[in-house]
């Protein structure tokens, strides 16, 4: 297996099992996903690294039917809160794309999977979620 | 900030004018632009050397210079010229940069103008890294991405994020389907057979609407608004300088009760997925308490139904109906033009179309055209107050409450 780097720096790959980790700004305890200035929140500049669950509740979703060429659909794109906090978004997996198994407020979990791999052999491993109960 | 009404800096509008929306092939941005400036000043009953102020907005344009390239063919006159981006707001913030210009008392008179070309422009929103050359994952921008992450990541299409806004207010409020969003568009089409400016004007069944092409659950192509080509114009005018002009100048202007422009406060969930409401709810909060006026004193409103999706949510952001009840709103008809409180009667955004730096001046063109009783048709009969709203994504939104009054 060639090398593998995280498709965005807010997925750890590297520091035991795939998870999400986020920038918490110290005081507020606001979470981003990018580098950051300053906390939108209060404007305190310090920051720390807070490793968020794998495990959330399906707040919001969309079937994606008509994309930009060369993503296949449908899909499910999908919002999600994380338990212990953190708002996340990514695909749905696993799960027939369509209303009637899509269902608002399910429980879904993590899991990652190669989105492509570049000219030298490097892997990008994404992040999505699935259904956790049957 | 609180206007007292019977202070005596309010702002009127003179003069309103809109172009028909659809694919101008044959026009380019000045001819739309010059088109609704000279029908402005024309329905004003002025001319652009009256005009203190001109005030351009043009998202797909905002380095060009739109208002002076606007006078280099309707009429250098040195006047301060401002150009305007401000997402689907633009045309909205160019009337108020206007506005707060003659409250300031730089001059009396301004003329605001929005225009945009969009052509066929496809989905907005993806953004992202195209794939050029060799293909070497590195990471880059602030959330260290090494590829485009649409369609890995969820979506960041215009149908689907707002798609995932009406499905987050289901999620709330239980009981919103599919086919309550379905019913906005089905209205919609059905008021845009009533204006001859719309882009379309054709009228679909509700079961036409459900089961058009899916673009985005539970957004069909019927319900999204098209690319449009267009431009609108307004022109405003202080007291003061109302009170010198004609009787007939006077008994046509309205009057701008409010005027709110907001963005968004800081949500955490709104760094994964726009939150379309809160900014919403603040300028509507603030433009009731600026006019005096109540939610349900309204004639007529236009609000961003740039999807049907939004445009339910916004029932309930803008305090049209009860708080969790826009899907019952939509199910009694009551946003109908023979409802409650008659929403996008031009047709709004999903037909009307969606001109993005004309779409804030055309909600105030629609909305003061029936406040002056010459609607035609499409007149809401009576009507004398009435609220616009746009919003625009990253985010800004704006807020506008009119009136018929004396002066």
């Amino acid at each position: 297996m060639g090398k593998q780097v995280p498709i965005v720096g807010y997925l750890a790959i590297d520091d035991g099992p795939p998870h999400l980790v986020a920038w918490e700004a110290v005081g507020s305890g606001a979470l981003y996903f990018d580098r950051r200035n300053a906390d939108a929140d209060q404007g305190g500049t310090e920051f720390k690294r807070r490793k968020l669950a794998n495990t959330g509740r399906l707040r919001s979703f969309t079937i994606v039917h008509r994309t930009v060429p060369g993503v296949p659909a449908p899909y499910v794109s999908a919002l999600v809160d994380l338990d212990g906090g953190g708002s996340v978004k990514a695909n749905l997996v696993n799960v027939p794309p369509d209303p009637e198994h899509v269902k608002l407020g399910m429980p879904v979990r993590m899991t990652t999977f190669v989105a492509g791999t570049d000219d030298d052999g490097t892997e990008a491993v994404a992040f999505a979620f699935e259904p956790s109960e049957a | 900030m609180t206007t007292d009404p019977k202070r005596t800096d309010n702002v009127w509008i003179l003069g309103a004018y809109m172009t028909k929306f659809g694919r101008h092939t044959d026009k380019d941005l000045m001819d739309l632009a010059s088109e609704s400036a000279l029908g402005a000043l024309d329905d004003a009953g002025v001319t652009i050397h009256d005009m203190g102020v001109l005030a351009a907005g043009s998202l797909f344009n905002s380095q060009a210079g739109v208002g002076q390239q606007l006078q280099k063919q309707i009429g250098q006159t040195g006047i301060p010229v401002y150009n305007v981006a401000n997402a689907c707001a633009t045309g909205a913030t160019a009337m108020r940069t206007v506005m707060l210009t003659i409250k300031a008392g730089e001059a009396d008179m301004g003329i605001a103008v929005g225009v945009e070309q969009m052509g066929k422009g496809g989905l907005l929103g993806a953004g992202g890294k195209g794939d050029r050359g060799r293909k070497v994952y590195e990471p880059s921008g602030r959330y260290g991405s090494v590829m485009s992450v649409e369609g890995l990541l969820g979506t960041g299409l215009m149908p689907g994020v707002f798609a995932q806004a009406g499905m987050e207010y289901a999620y709330e409020h239980g009981g919103v389907d599919f086919e309550q969003f379905a019913k906005v568009a089905e209205k919609n089409h059905a008021h845009s057979t009533m204006n001859p400016l719309a882009h379309y004007q054709k009228q679909f069944s509700l079961d036409e609407v459900m089961s058009a092409e899916m673009m985005s659950y539970p957004n069909t192509l019927l319900m999204c608004c098209p690319n449009t080509d267009g431009s609108a114009a307004v022109v405003l005018v202080s007291e003061e300088k109302l009170r010198t002009l004609s009787k007939e100048q006077q008994r046509r202007a309205i009057k701008i009760s409010a005027s709110v422009l907001t963005s968004d406060p800081w949500t955490e969930r709104a760094q994964v997925q726009p939150d379309v409401n809160t900014l919403t709810r603040n300028a509507a909060e603030q433009a009731y308490e600026q006019s005096g006026v109540d939610p349900q004193d309204l004639d007529l409103v236009e609000l961003h139904d740039c999807f049907a999706t939004a445009e339910l949510i916004h029932y309930d952001n803008l305090k049209l109906c009860a708080p969790g009840e826009a899907g019952k709103f939509i199910d009694e008809r009551g946003p109908w033009r023979d409802g409650k409180i008659p929403v996008n009667v031009s047709g709004g955004l999903i037909s009307k179309g969606h001109p993005i730096g004309a779409t804030g001046i055309a909600n105030v063109f629609e909305v003061s055209t029936h406040l002056r009783g010459e609607a035609g048709d499409r007149q809401i009969e009576g009507a004398k107050v009435g609220l616009t709203h746009v919003i625009g994504l990253g985010s800004a939104c704006a807020v506008h409450v009119l009136e018929k009054a004396s002066v």
